[in-house]
């Protein structure tokens, strides 16, 4: 009799939790907007972070609620940003395609150590000891916090600086947040050259740390006939919208630390010596 | 009345805390607690269902299972409300307080299956099970909370020890769970410290 009752009484509660919880799915049931999984779809799906929102199912939501624009994403690849256009009934507003660019150029033969660092393999660690191993405050540290960053593998340490392999970066920006230092800058994709500093000291400062250190002498400043390049807080910087690529910062450079790419077929070749 | 439940609330979260000197909930305790804001958000989660799993269970014992003898039966009757009542917070949330919704996100269901709320809920059930049903109610309810209060302080903790322990630099061998169960142990030890407060 026991058993019977036991039998009744769990079938009884089962049934009534379960007729419960259909009920409670027709009262609360949420309208997803199909689009958001159509938009995520068009995603990457790497979740790195470089638009500003959590992830990409994230980014797709705010796409969907008109907080984002769908070109918001730029690890994506355009006919992608095409798709979720035409998914939202925009058009598409095109964009700049962007690359990660690691701004020192201080590798191991040239950037002065203050001491022998020997923790934990991981810029962040490094960087609260002292700001790191370098002598030079703004230079990459070259531990890789970058490079564990990088959802699409593109970063490697070469030499103790960080260097982007530009076949596989998206231009997510996700390494850019990562490092410490801030050395690792968004720049357009096809700029033809760059500073590979980011030493805002004086000279005299620079030169102790640094072989390779811009110490704004303002000879590329005026070289360049196109008012693209400035010397501002002892350091030389790009306007890479008045750039038109014409070498003459690059062969004016003491320090010879302006580099140049030169877009080949799919990818970028990177020099950094004159020629 | 008053110093009952005030006993109740420091036994719960100090002195009898569910992680550190009743080994439940270890699992979510190692799991989510690599960063301290998602400790958080896991401890509230479980403060909120151990709290309701509580209220719904001591009814669940008091009416039904009492009555009809069935008292033999607690634990899959308490698995069955609890992972229902999950499933209904779940929905209800998602349709009510969508950001609360968010903050807790995966933690939720994963409470469904967390020993540290049957376990609540079992000992609720042998400790107050004599009481008058409005007295085992509410000091059910009480327990519940407390219980999870004191397993959000623990996981809270653990998680900035974590935070920190991530930076060193131990030999190889100890590197990732090694080092945090170490750590973990050490924490224990600490709140076992607790254990020779008598109250009452």
């Amino acid at each position: 009799m026991d058993i019977l009752w036991a039998v009744v009484w769990f079938a009884v509660l089962g049934i009534v939790l379960g007729v419960l919880l259909a009920i409670a799915s027709k009262i609360f049931a949420v309208k997803v907007d199909p689009r958001i999984e159509e938009i995520s779809d068009c995603l990457p799906g790497a979740n790195c972070g470089g638009c500003g929102f959590s992830g990409c199912g994230a980014l797709a939501q705010a796409i969907v609620e008109g907080k984002a624009s769908p070109n918001a994403c730029n690890a994506a690849e355009d006919d992608s940003i095409e798709k979720i256009s035409g998914i939202m009934g925009i058009s598409n507003e095109g964009r700049v395609r962007m690359r990660a660019q690691v701004m020192c150029s201080g590798t191991y033969q040239h950037a002065v150590k203050k001491y022998l660092y020997e923790g934990e393999q991981d810029c962040i660690a490094a960087a609260r000891l002292g700001g790191g191993d370098k002598l030079c405050p703004y230079g990459c540290i070259g531990l890789g916090s970058c490079v564990s960053a990088c959802k699409f593998d593109a970063i490697s340490i070469i030499d103790g600086v960080a260097a982007v392999d530009y076949h596989k970066c998206t231009g997510c920006g996700a390494c850019t947040v990562s490092c410490p230092k801030g050395t690792i800058k968004l720049i357009p994709y096809d700029s033809k050259h760059w500073v590979g500093c980011e030493a805002a000291d004086k000279g005299a400062a620079v030169r102790k740390y640094c072989d390779v250190g811009c110490f704004g002498c303002k000879l590329c400043e005026k070289a360049c006939e196109f008012d693209a390049i400035k010397v501002v807080n002892n350091i030389a910087a790009i306007d890479y919208t008045k750039c038109t690529g014409c070498d003459k910062c690059v062969d004016a450079c003491p320090r010879n630390i302006i580099w140049s790419s030169e877009a080949q077929g799919n990818g970028l070749i990177i020099t950094r010596t004159k020629e | 009345m008053f110093g009952d439940i005030l006993v109740l609330m420091l036994s719960a979260v100090l002195i009898e805390n569910f992680i550190f000197s009743r080994f439940l909930g270890c699992c979510p305790f190692l799991g989510v607690s690599e960063k301290p804001d998602t400790a958080l958000g896991m401890g509230c989660a479980v403060i909120f269902v151990m709290t309701l799993a509580s209220a719904a269970c001591n009814l669940v014992y008091n009416f039904i299972l009492v009555p009809f003898n069935l008292e033999y039966l607690y634990t899959i009757a308490f698995i069955l409300v609890i992972a229902a009542l999950v499933q209904f917070i779940e929905m209800f949330l998602r349709k009510a307080v969508p950001s609360l919704y968010n903050a807790l996100g995966i933690y939720l269901p994963l409470i469904t299956t967390n020993c540290a709320v049957l376990g609540a809920v079992i000992l609720n059930m042998q400790k107050y099970s004599d009481m008058a049903r409005g007295q085992s109610f509410i000091f059910s309810v009480l327990f519940g909370f407390f219980a999870a209060v004191g397993f959000t302080l623990a996981i809270v903790i653990f998680a900035g020890v974590r935070a920190r322990v991530e930076y060193a630099d131990p030999p190889k061998c100890f590197k990732g769970m090694p080092i945090a169960l170490v750590t973990a142990g050490l924490i224990a030890m600490a709140f076992s410290g607790f254990s020779g407060a008598t109250i009452g």
